[in-house]
């Protein structure tokens, strides 16, 4: 995973609440075997309205989505946050992510800052007063800037530390592979495996 | 979570797997138990281990299955969505690969993930499931902690067996009193949303507590753990108790002879303590609800059916009240309509909500004897072969079948429209599921969520029914 500390782009308001993942990424575009090409299904059925932000100058070439509340509830998809950034979105900013939203999006570098609502309304009408906007969004000082607009974000110090180190969750955790072996030593021996009975 | 008070289930449950707590900032590191795999999310996760060069470290605690793309008829014949056949062909290259047991499109265990874990066995009181979906809460019906990942932590579930994770809060959802005719799990849970929210559960394990809960089957449960996710949270549990024994005894993987009575006596423990204290606390009459159905675009926006299409000026949060516009913009419902005369032209009944073995019976209960009407086509989608064999055994197919429902083979399906089983646009369903969010059973289309006992009513007259609605027909 690429490190974070700062990013500078084009904010994009989009003023919805409880944008689901069945939203953000429709399942018929779930079909893919790789990690890259969801970009298409993006907001697929809003995409067909012409509109929706991202169908307009100069929002198309946004980095920065400013979205409302209970952003990406719904369905455990990660494809969710691939289509986001195969797009060309680094940060996603809401006043509350879901929980599996926020992980996921933790895991691959898309940094999910949490802005006090009202925040997050100032954001909105300077981005559509002003459209192109460019919003810097700094990790290391967690910090939204915007012309003159200045707020704090709130995100996980763990989830900040490996943005930041751009950390692989998995070698993370394999430092402390002697603990597992420790624990499934000890796991109770009528707990179930999946192979069938009878093979070995 | 360590302290000299009395502890709840689900904090049992994750001390009992803390393989190392986090010190400061950094998570706990939890042990997983049963690992669930399916073809839509799985894919770049095999393909992550692949490129650093890891092996499954526990195959023997992972179990696989098609069920989100499969198509319901012709299972027999190739997948003819090319796309489609790809992932489910490249799920089947991996689990041999990997050595990965799979239950392939056809096979008799083949089903729905969380369908076929409880009815294997494999779910058990106290343990630990993920799997790549976010309806992984339905084995919280056990008393396991159970929930959804995504890819990149199904990788980390592959390669290591664990997960980073911080502690979940906890939430007593307390159910107390006896449930009326006709008033289900399912109806217990919307109207749960819709008092907590889409959001009210962020953060939280759930505990399903109370009379009316411990009165519910296991089947019943599972429908009510199975939508914690859409109240935002990360788990539902309900305590194991003889239901839950007497589900397991004797299914396939369940401990056997000795092992059996090791297994009862720890799952006994599994009890939140007396003094144990819960984050936050919500109380529910079960005696005071009655059939619920969603109106809108998200699982919170639902109302009693004998209720009408809210009127989105009289609601004071702004917010709301703009969600609401928007939800009946979309779903094409007029502010005051009785909910009893919104016309549906599809039923779905299926899902990992309601797809089990009971659900069907109830269905075909008040289907008996009845037409579905002609302005409706009704899909019955069991939630596993097995649920098809059973129903078949009993003569539920061709209750439905005579009714003039579709009999299909099991998966996901309208659920989620992944494969061939859609709404046309501007098509409006009565459906056994899980979500009524925009386009999520096919462009364009709207959901209305239902029990299945409402779903086979709804069938029959063509609008919003409960089965008292039938009483007054002739049949």
């Amino acid at each position: 995973m690429e490190p974070f500390t700062k990013h500078t782009g084009v904010g994009v308001p989009l003023r919805r609440s409880n944008v689901d993942t069945d939203q953000i990424i429709p399942a018929v575009y779930l079909k893919r075997v790789s990690r890259t090409g969801f970009e298409d299904g993006l907001f697929a059925a809003w995409r067909g309205d012409e509109h929706f932000v991202l169908n307009q100058e100069p929002y198309r070439q946004g980095s920065v989505l400013v979205a409302g509340s209970d952003f990406g509830t719904g369905s455990s998809r990660e494809h969710a946050v691939w289509a986001l950034m195969n797009y060309g979105f680094r940060v996603v900013i809401s006043s509350r992510f879901a929980d599996i939203f926020r992980g996921n999006a933790g895991k691959q570098g898309l940094l999910a800052a949490e802005c006090e609502q009202s925040d997050v309304e100032l954001l909105w009408k300077l981005l559509e007063n002003e459209p192109g906007t460019e919003v810097t969004v700094d990790l290391e000082a967690k910090t939204v800037r915007a012309k003159d607009f200045v707020a704090g974000f709130t995100i996980d110090d763990y989830t900040r530390w490996r943005l930041l180190e751009g950390l692989d969750d998995i070698a993370l955790t394999l430092r402390h592979a002697g603990d597992i072996d420790a624990f499934e030593a000890q796991r109770p021996s009528w707990k179930p495996v999946t192979t069938p009975r009878g093979s070995s | 979570m360590t302290s000299t008070r009395g502890r709840t289930l689900a904090e049992k449950v994750w001390d009992a797997h803390t393989v190392r707590r986090g010190e400061g900032a950094e998570p706990d590191l939890l042990y997983i138990d049963l690992h669930l795999v399916h073809e839509v999310t799985s894919p770049q996760a095999f393909d992550g281990l692949r490129l650093a060069g890891r092996p499954v470290r526990r195959p023997d605690l992972t179990i696989a299955t098609e069920d989100h793309n499969v198509p319901t008829v012709d299972i027999e014949l190739p997948i003819a969505d090319p796309v489609s056949r790809t992932q489910v062909d490249t799920l089947r290259r991996n689990c041999e690969e990997f050595g990965v047991r799979l239950h392939p499109m056809g096979d008799a265990e083949q089903g729905i993930v969380h369908v076929i874990g409880p009815q294997l066995g494999l779910t058990q009181p106290g343990m630990t499931v993920v799997c790549g979906d976010s309806h992984t809460s339905t084995h919280g019906a056990f008393g396991a902690m159970a929930f959804g990942i995504g890819t990149s932590e199904v990788e980390h579930v592959l390669a290591t067996q664990t997960l980073p994770l911080r502690p979940f809060r906890t939430m007593a959802v307390n159910i107390e009193g006896t449930l009326g005719e006709s008033v289900t799990a399912k109806d217990i849970i919307l109207a749960v949303i819709a008092r907590i929210g889409t959001g009210g559960g962020q953060g939280y394990v759930l505990e399903y507590r109370g009379s009316a809960i411990e009165s519910l089957s296991m089947e019943a449960r599972m429908t009510i753990c199975n939508m914690s996710i859409e109240a935002g949270a990360r788990a539902g549990m309900i305590a194991p108790d003889e239901t839950t024994f007497a589900y397991l005894k004797n299914r396939p993987h369940a401990p056997q002879g000795a092992d059996w009575d090791a297994a009862v006596a720890a799952w006994r423990e599994l009890r939140t303590d007396s003094d144990a204290e819960f984050d936050a606390e919500v109380h529910l009459d079960a005696s005071e609800l009655t059939p619920f159905v969603t109106w809108g675009t998200n699982p919170g926006q639902g109302l009693p059916l004998s209720g009408t299409v809210p009127d989105p000026e009289r609601i004071s949060d702004e917010s709301a009240r703009y969600s609401a516009e928007k939800a009946l913009s979309y779903m094409d419902l007029e502010p005051g309509t009785p909910l009893r005369e919104i016309a549906v032209d599809t039923v779905f009944l299926g899902s990992c909500t309601n797809g089990r073995i009971e659900d069907l019976r109830a269905a075909a209960e008040v289907l008996r004897g009845h037409k579905v009407a002609g302005s409706v086509r009704m899909l019955v989608v069991p939630g596993s072969m097995r649920v098809r064999q059973l129903a078949e055994a009993e003569g539920l197919h061709e209750v439905f079948t005579e009714a003039g429902a579709e009999w299909r083979q099991a998966g996901c399906s309208m659920c989620l429209g992944m494969n061939p089983d859609q709404l046309k646009p501007g098509e409006r369903s009565a459906s056994t599921s899980n979500r009524n969010f925009e386009g999520r059973q096919g462009k364009g289309g709207r959901t209305h969520l239902v029990s299945p006992l409402v779903a086979a009513a709804t069938a029959v007259r063509g609008t919003l029914s409960s089965p008292e609605d039938l009483n007054q027909e002739v049949k």
